[in-house]
């Protein structure tokens, strides 16, 4: 027999007691792991879908008009390429690629097409049906791409997560949009001649169903000297981090390129992260409830518990335990109840965010197993922080009137 | 002398009042001796019991236990003497419910921090020793009265105390089981050379004292 058995035996004689304590606190927990698990999966769709898009954030000069995302850099007005070694020399976080380009029309046998020059090595080819153009290079290193094991935890071992850059496009070579190359009659490896300059059609590449479909890529060097603007950019496209654009990349940038527009993508970016950060906020909520609502339903718990138990505790000083012993004795019944709050309300939680993430959000939740640590932490501390004011109280208690107490 | 008390006064405020529980007590205990207190309801018998190691804190006056002077040291000290050389027993025989017979023995050595096999050895022999030996996995409400005094006789003694407190050992018990405790009592001071003090209200329990005192209105009025 030792004080802690003592502890354990009183827990698991008193089992619907028990039951009651931890209802609170179980449930509490429950709620914020099953939150937590749909808000981390989201977060990952969310970055998935930016890398699928490639670039996010697009730079461009004051007077450019961004109706569309997709075209506002076609005959924009044009930007120095310093600014892309401006925001590279910048302490910004959550930049991940940047790829200036220059966008003109121009008119090829008479007909009316679109040339922009790309910079190989940053250009990224991420919209997927580029992944098969076999253009493709080394992959760019991300900030803010999932670790694996978040990846491999929710199944989002995904190709298209690997940005990769288009890798070479030599001096003198083009690739052309599908649409283009069926409207001008062009093939791999054959010739267009570009305001008097002949260039070699390296690739066609797939159809996008986009505005690169009507493109032709030239290198960026070629297209500045085509259209006598050395140095000159008409866009600066940017592949932000997720997280970093919702906590104010955009304005990080406007500070340093003061005379440019900056936008992004917004409809995806403003919902879906709107989305992650109002569960973000019920989360943060519902911590402060479960922190005052699970500790006073535990110091309760524990309370009632010490003045049913009032007799024992005189009996126990009577027997010679101290103050101390008294303390650690609810302190310890206290910790038992955050463990196994914490746990049960981890694997309520888990079961819920699996169950329930498909119907309520569309996705595929699974566990994330460091919730559990949080969870058991979360809830000793709520557990331990209750029961002090009851503890306390039991151990000052006079132990002889608690002898006559029958 | 194994217990000395000098001057022991014990006062309660009370509606605006002070009420003298114990005035002015004293009485010296020797080792071995069977000590019954006697008096009239509300004469301070018990508050006299409970107050030497501390259980209720006495309003002035000495304690001297095993030599040393006990009524001025701190409640740590005073529960680490009761914890190493005294045992009680209880009218309502003070049994933890949610425990087994041998369990509640077991106790007063887990607080000890005496080590599980050794504490499991002794309470069985004590058990033994009390005849409770089939009854050591039985909950207190599936004992009679007669047995769970037997048991908190058992807890009282495991830890091999120096001086037994009993504060109205049988008045939960019919004249016979009395008789059978008290006779238990008797043998324990006997042979064990364990000093027990006794508090009752019964003519024929304080005829068991080897010294008798007895107590009115908070005075020693006869030893």
């Amino acid at each position: 027999m030792t004080i802690s058995k003592l502890v354990l035996i009183e827990l698991w004689k008193r089992k619907s007691q028990l039951i009651t304590g931890l209802l609170a606190i179980t449930l509490g927990i429950a709620v914020i792991v099953a939150i937590q698990s749909v808000a981390i999966v989201s977060e990952q769709n969310v970055a998935r879908n930016l890398d699928n898009l490639g670039a996010n954030i697009l730079v461009l000069p004051q007077a450019a008009s961004i109706d569309d995302y997709y075209t506002c850099d076609i005959d924009a007005p044009t930007l120095p390429m310093d600014y892309v070694e401006r925001i590279l020399n910048s302490t910004i976080a959550g930049v991940d690629n940047m790829s200036p380009k220059l966008t003109r029309r121009v008119e090829v046998d008479n007909q009316s097409v679109v040339l922009t020059g790309i910079l190989p090595k940053s250009e990224i080819a991420s919209k997927p049906l580029w992944q098969s153009s076999g253009l493709l290079g080394a992959q760019l290193t991300t900030a803010c791409t999932p670790g694996k094991s978040a990846i491999k935890s929710h199944g989002l071992e995904d190709e298209k997560l690997k940005r990769k850059a288009i890798d070479t496009l030599y001096i003198d070579d083009c690739l052309a949009g599908s649409q283009v190359a069926k409207k001008l009659k062009l093939s791999a490896s054959g010739r267009i001649k570009i305001m008097g300059k002949e260039f070699k059609v390296v690739k066609i590449l797939p159809e996008t169903g986009t505005v690169d479909d009507d493109r032709i890529f030239a290198n960026l060097k070629d297209v500045q000297a085509l259209l006598k603007l050395e140095n000159q950019v008409s866009a600066i496209e940017i592949m932000g981090c997720c997280n970093a654009i919702s906590e104010g990349l955009l304005g990080q940038l406007r500070n340093i390129l003061p005379d440019t527009r900056i936008t992004t993508i917004g409809q995806i970016v403003s919902t879906q992260i709107e989305t992650n950060q109002l569960m973000k906020k019920i989360s943060l909520v519902m911590l402060i409830i479960i922190f005052f609502v699970g500790g006073i339903s535990i110091g309760n718990y524990i309370w009632a518990n010490v003045n049913e138990r009032k007799r024992e505790i005189g009996v126990l000083r009577m027997m010679g335990a101290g103050r101390s012993t008294i303390y650690k004795m609810f302190l310890l019944k206290a910790l038992i109840l955050g463990i196994a709050g914490g746990i049960l309300g981890f694997l309520i939680g888990t079961l819920a965010g699996v169950v329930l993430g498909p119907y309520l959000a569309g996705i595929i939740v699974k566990p994330v197993y460091l919730y559990l640590l949080w969870s058991v932490l979360f809830s000793v501390a709520i557990s331990l922080t209750g029961s002090l004011i009851p503890a306390s109280l039991a151990a000052n208690f006079d132990p002889y009137s608690n002898l006559q107490e029958d | 002398m194994i217990l000395k008390g000098e001057n022991i006064i014990k006062q309660y405020h009370h509606d605006g009042g002070l009420i003298s529980a114990l005035d002015h007590v004293s009485f010296t205990v020797g080792k071995g001796d069977f000590v019954t207190v006697t008096g009239p309801s509300g004469s301070g018998k018990s508050t006299l019991l409970l107050s030497l190691f501390g259980l209720i804190r006495l309003t002035s006056g000495t304690v001297i236990f095993d030599g040393k002077r006990i009524d001025d040291i701190s409640d740590r000290h005073l529960a680490d003497i009761r914890k190493n050389s005294v045992g009680y027993i209880l009218q309502s025989f003070a049994l933890i419910p949610y425990l087994t017979t041998i369990q509640n023995v077991m106790i007063p050595l887990a607080l000890r921090k005496i080590p599980a096999k050794e504490q499991s050895k002794r309470a069985s022999e004590i058990l033994d020793y009390v005849g409770l030996t089939d009854r050591m996995h039985h909950l207190p409400r599936e004992l009679s009265a007669g047995q769970q005094q037997r048991v908190a006789i058992a807890r009282s003694i495991v830890h091999r105390p120096q001086i037994i407190m009993a504060d109205e050992p049988t008045g939960n018990l019919d004249p016979t089981l009395s008789l059978e405790i008290l006779d238990f009592l008797q043998k324990i001071n006997r042979e064990n050379k364990i000093t027990i003090m006794m508090v009752t209200h019964s003519p024929v329990a304080a005829e068991y004292g080897t010294m008798k005192l007895h107590l009115k209105e908070g005075k020693i009025i006869k030893t």
